[in-house]
């Protein structure tokens, strides 16, 4: 009996290098878990029926193409898209021999922090099905929570990597942007956009970048990595500087739970043999959120400007090509792309370019300074990934301000380009609590090292409390 | 007192580079495939696709500009220019903007009163648009069976676009840079830049002025000129237009027009239901080009005497109009390697402009030594011997001396019987001839010709004929 | 900052959006609250700062150019909401005529 809730990806690989299961088998126990909670869960989109490789099995964020298998980004306008090819991602994972288990719920277009914004349906928090999993990818954080899968691959564009596995308690990572292929993954902010590993462990998350990372001749803004991946061993901290933002403590809005809970873990890892120390963001608190509701949309307003019924997806007819792309896209995109697509052609519109689009990119570089100055003098930066643990369903659904304030801490250093590390660092009133470690430039090594000794001391029980 | 009015003219020209595959994907670029074979998820715009430099372009680009005495850019960058068209598979078309590859340059243009410079604004790299067949009928009642067809082989193609400063004041000059210019692309082997396929596309935009002003008047643009001619006469009927307004009291509105070169006429296109903003920004999904010094001096390395260049250099031995003739017909070199071999200027232009043209021999298979010969012999041997080898000139291992051993008939004892016997023939022209029809003497002489099947020589017969009618 | 009604309805022409009467209403005070919220990036004097338009540093990322195999044509037209023949059909560009 494969027990999926407690099995990470390497104990899986394990079991296959032993002989004791074959990927087939695994595979098949993912999807009868899925079959068995995901009516609860809804993390799925759709499941794939066929195990095909050798390999762990992996559950692919919706955004993500896959040759044969429809592939929709949570939206209605592309209901029913077969891809005629497979994302360099989905590639490499098949490359390796990762049979796919399904492709999992996200915010339509990656746009949102719950996975409400589904046009399918929202995904639940294993934890607790009233609350929301976070989002975008609240659906791969939930099927790796949930035992739905030993692994899988999420995408960030502000945070929607890390705030569902925090909210979800897993490790995920963002990782520097250029490391990872966007090739084939429907495009919401190109300049922001990353794929990213999600699993129960770092060592997981740290294999599957591995796997995944590197130069790809599809995408011009992809890079070798540096220095090959190194699995991470050591339990100590030993002359880590880690820096905290002093803003963090007057953040408005943080819960006191989450506040107690990044204490603890940045006491955690002092007594690790970091060092710790306070390092200033003023900037990046204060202008990051507006400076990536502009780019971001902006970016969006001409990524979505493809969907328009002549090439795929459903189509409203209507006498005159016009009347038909505004048709078909006012019936195809749900509210918040809408939202996203009005705001982004209003900021790059004539006359508003300089004000917003221009005046944001010129943030974007201040931010970007700002982080470097900050991991000049620190090898990590440490905060919380979210500043609230799992809300219920529904309760920010209807303001968007209130739904955007949940990445105010992820989404900086998305902007700088800087990889972030999401870990558990503990529960509060029974929901997980998330741990984000930014790290420099190409610094995933050091974010594992560090992500791996403090998920050690900090030894926190993956599978939900509820589930157990 | 009526005005003097000066033409002022700015051209805008589309050259489509005949790289193997496309702008952004690695589609192979050209004509006759069958429809939407030559397609990809890049080209097509499917969800998640990205583009990707193709380097080929890029260095052409930079090559033209150099060619064009441009400055390049040391970063240049793609920008999304975002509309929506079915022929537009991603909602924008990615095509340089704020940061073009090329800037400042000019080309002289020469001229018979003198050399024009023209200056180019700019020229900068992009995509072409995919091709859009509109079906049924065109009565324009909603609800009938029109519909448009998508093929997007050709969407993706990379595109130069050449801007020049409004410094063209005439339908022939404009008519002149664009001979040149595109002797100066076909040359740095970047295009064919064939109007009536397409691979060369011109606009111009058009607006008077009183002459000796140097104010700048609204302007219309002129568009779907398909041969360098229409364009002439697009811009000749576009002022023409504009002065007549502008001299009845009348104001010029900015419009666009196409060019019917049938009937001469410019009809406006539709005006747009809103004005065009495109929302610029600069395309996240590529990185910036940033030409390496090496790179520009290996292509400065490449290029030759521009045709510009090479048509002054020519026009100080020959007649200009000719010299533009051989140079924009790719005649020139030809002609330089005849003279070397020691054929006269005049006689050689005269040859390889109108005879070797006249029998569609490719000059590049021409041997020089062998055309000079035949220059130099063209009087001495029959016409016929003559346009033959011509003709034959260039076929691999041609030899003009086959030709050469051909004599044409001077000998009067060989050609007086015939000519009698012509002048027997035809006793009202001579009537004519000797009541002052001198004209008729081509007639006399075009007889003997064909009697001797090409074989006399005609300055011979033409003496003998006329002596022997007026003497 | 306020967006009115009127611009809301011209930036949805511009994106192609055929919003309801209601989704304009809607789009008008949320746009409006987002804009107030976003307008914050003004404060800065940012004159002497240069744009980031991307987080990487690199350029002259580009391939040779050589062919490779394109899609099979069934493949190409396999998610087409509507097909003629080889090629995309699409309702037509232009619209009725406006009589004079």
């Amino acid at each position: 009996m494969i027990d999926t809730l407690r099995l990470t990806a390497e104990g899986a690989l394990a079991l296959i290098e032993s002989r004791e299961v074959t990927s087939a088998e695994l595979h098949a126990a993912y999807v009868a878990a899925a079959g068995a909670r995901d009516e609860e869960l809804h993390a799925y989109l759709r499941l794939v029926d066929a195990a095909e490789g050798t390999g762990v099995p992996i559950a692919l964020k919706d955004v993500i193409s896959t040759k044969g298998v429809e592939t929709t980004a949570g939206s209605k306008i592309l209901a029913g898209y077969v891809p005629v090819f497979d994302a360099t991602v989905a590639a490499r994972c098949k490359a390796a021999g990762m049979p796919i288990i399904g492709k999992t719920n996200t915010d339509e277009f990656a746009m949102g922090s719950s996975t409400e914004n589904s046009a399918y349906g929202p995904s639940f928090n294993p934890w607790d099905p009233t609350r929301v999993p976070g989002g975008s990818g609240g659906g791969t954080a939930a099927a790796v929570s949930g035992g739905l899968a030993p692994w899988g691959l999420g995408s960030d564009t502000g945070g929607s990597i890390k705030q569902p596995s925090a909210l979800c308690g897993n490790v995920g990572l963002r990782p520097t942007y250029g490391t990872v292929s966007r090739f084939g993954v429907v495009a919401f902010a190109s300049s922001l956009d990353q794929v990213g590993p999600v699993a129960k462990t770092v060592r997981d998350v740290a294999l599957l970048y591995s796997i995944i990372a590197g130069r790809d001749e599809n995408d011009s803004t992809t890079v070798e990595l540096p220095e090959i991946v190194e699995l991470p061993t050591a339990e100590t901290l030993a002359g880590v500087r880690i820096g905290i933002p002093k803003q963090v403590w007057d953040l408005a809005g943080i819960e006191p739970g989450v506040r107690a809970s990044f204490e603890t873990a940045i006491e955690t890892a002092r007594s690790l043999g970091a060092e710790i120390g306070e390092c200033d963001l003023p900037l990046s608190f204060d202008y990051g959120m507006a400076c990536y509701y502009l780019i971001a949309p902006a970016e969006a307003s001409s990524n979505l400007a493809r969907f328009d019924g002549v090439r795929y997806g459903p189509r409203v007819d209507a006498p005159t090509y016009r009347e038909m792309v505004e048709q078909t896209r006012d019936a195809g995109f749900g509210d918040e792309p809408k939202r996203r697509i009005m705001l982004g052609t209003y900021a790059l519109s004539a006359g508003y370019y300089d004000a917003f689009y221009g005046q944001a990119q010129r943030v974007r570089t201040l931010l970007m300074r700002e982080h470097r100055a900050a991991l000049d003098a620190f090898d990590l930066i440490a905060t919380p990934t979210s500043p609230t643990v799992a809300f219920p369903v529904g309760e920010r659904a209807a303001d968007p301000l209130a739904m955007y304030a949940c990445d105010v801490m992820t989404i900086p250093s998305c902007l700088a380009g800087l990889p972030g590390l999401n870990i558990p660092s503990g529960l509060s009133e029974g929901l997980p609590v998330g741990l984000q470690l930014i790290g420099p430039q190409f610094g995933e090594n050091a974010l594992f090292r560090a992500g791996y000794a403090l998920e050690c001391a900090i030894g926190f029980d993956t599978v939900p409390e509820r589930l157990r | 007192m009526s005005t003097t009015w000066e033409t002022v003219v700015g051209l805008e020209i589309h050259v489509q580079l005949k790289t193997r595959t496309k702008m952004f994907c690695r589609c192979a670029a050209g004509y006759g495939a069958g429809e939407n074979t030559r397609t990809c998820p890049v080209c097509l715009g499917f969800p998640g696709a990205l583009p990707v430099m193709n380097r080929t372009a890029v260095e052409w680009t930079v090559k033209l500009g150099l060619a064009l005495g441009c400055e390049i850019a040391p970063r240049a960058v793609f920008a999304r220019k975002n509309y929506f068209y079915p022929d537009l598979p991603k909602g924008y078309q990615i095509s340089q903007y704020d940061k073009p590859s090329c800037e400042k340059g000019n080309m002289i243009v020469p001229m018979p009163d003198g050399e024009l410079e023209i200056g180019i604004v700019r020229a900068h790299l992009e995509e072409d648009a995919a091709k859009t067949v509109h079906m049924g009928g065109h009565s324009g009642r909603i609800g009938g069976a029109e519909y448009s067809l998508v093929d997007y082989n050709r969407g993706g193609t990379p595109l130069l676009e050449i801007v020049t400063a409004p410094d063209i004041h005439s339908s022939e000059e404009a008519k002149r840079f664009l001979l040149l210019l595109r002797q100066t692309v076909v040359e740095l082997g970047i295009s064919d830049a064939e109007m009536e396929k397409g691979t060369l596309r011109v606009d111009a935009n058009v607006s008077v002025r009183p002459a000796g002003s140097d104010e700048l008047r609204t302007r219309c643009e002129i568009k779907n000129m398909n041969s360098f001619n229409y364009i002439a006469r697009g811009i000749d009927a576009e002022a023409a237009r504009q002065v007549a307004i502008w001299e009845s009291g009348g104001e010029v509105k900015q419009e666009t027009f196409d060019f019917d070169a049938g009937t001469g006429t410019l009809t406006p296109r539709r005006s747009k239901e809103e004005a065009d903003d495109y929302r610029y920004f600069p395309e996240p999904d590529l990185v910036p080009v940033e030409p390496s010094a090496e790179m520009i001096e290996r292509l400065r390395g490449e290029l030759t005497e521009t045709p510009a260049a090479r048509v002054v250099r020519l026009g100080l031995d020959l007649d200009l109009e000719r010299a533009l003739v051989l140079v924009t017909g790719g005649l020139d070199g030809l002609y330089a390697a005849t003279v070397a071999a020691g054929a006269d200027r005049l006689a050689a232009s005269n040859v390889i402009a109108n005879n070797l043209v006249g029998a569609g021999v490719d000059p590049a298979a021409v041997d020089a030594a062998e055309l000079a010969k035949l220059v130099a012999a063209r009087e001495r041997i029959p016409r016929v011997a003559f346009d033959e080898a011509i003709a034959r000139s260039g076929d691999p291992d041609f030899s003009a001396d086959p030709f050469l051993a051909q004599e044409v008939v001077s000998d009067a004892s060989e050609l007086d019987p015939v000519i009698d016997a012509i002048i027997a023939a035809n006793p009202g022209q001579v009537a004519a001839f000797r009541g002052g029809k001198e004209g008729l003497l081509g007639f006399f002489v075009g007889q003997v010709m064909k009697e001797t099947g090409g074989q006399a020589d005609p300055r011979a017969v033409s003496e003998i004929v006329r002596a022997k009618l007026l003497g | 900052m306020a967006i009115d009604r009127e611009t809301v309805l011209h930036v949805a022409r511009l994106a192609r959006l055929d919003l309801t009467a209601a989704e304009a209403d809607r789009l008008t005070l949320e746009l409006g609250a987002i804009l107030e919220a976003v307008s914050k990036v003004a404060e800065l004097d940012l004159t002497d700062v240069p744009p980031t338009s991307h987080p990487l540093d690199l350029v002259n990322v580009w391939a040779d150019d050589e062919p490779r195999p394109s899609l099979a044509l069934d493949e190409a037209l396999a998610n087409a909401p509507a097909r003629e023949g080889d090629l995309f059909r699409v309702p037509p560009t232009h619209g009725p005529e406006v009589s004079a």
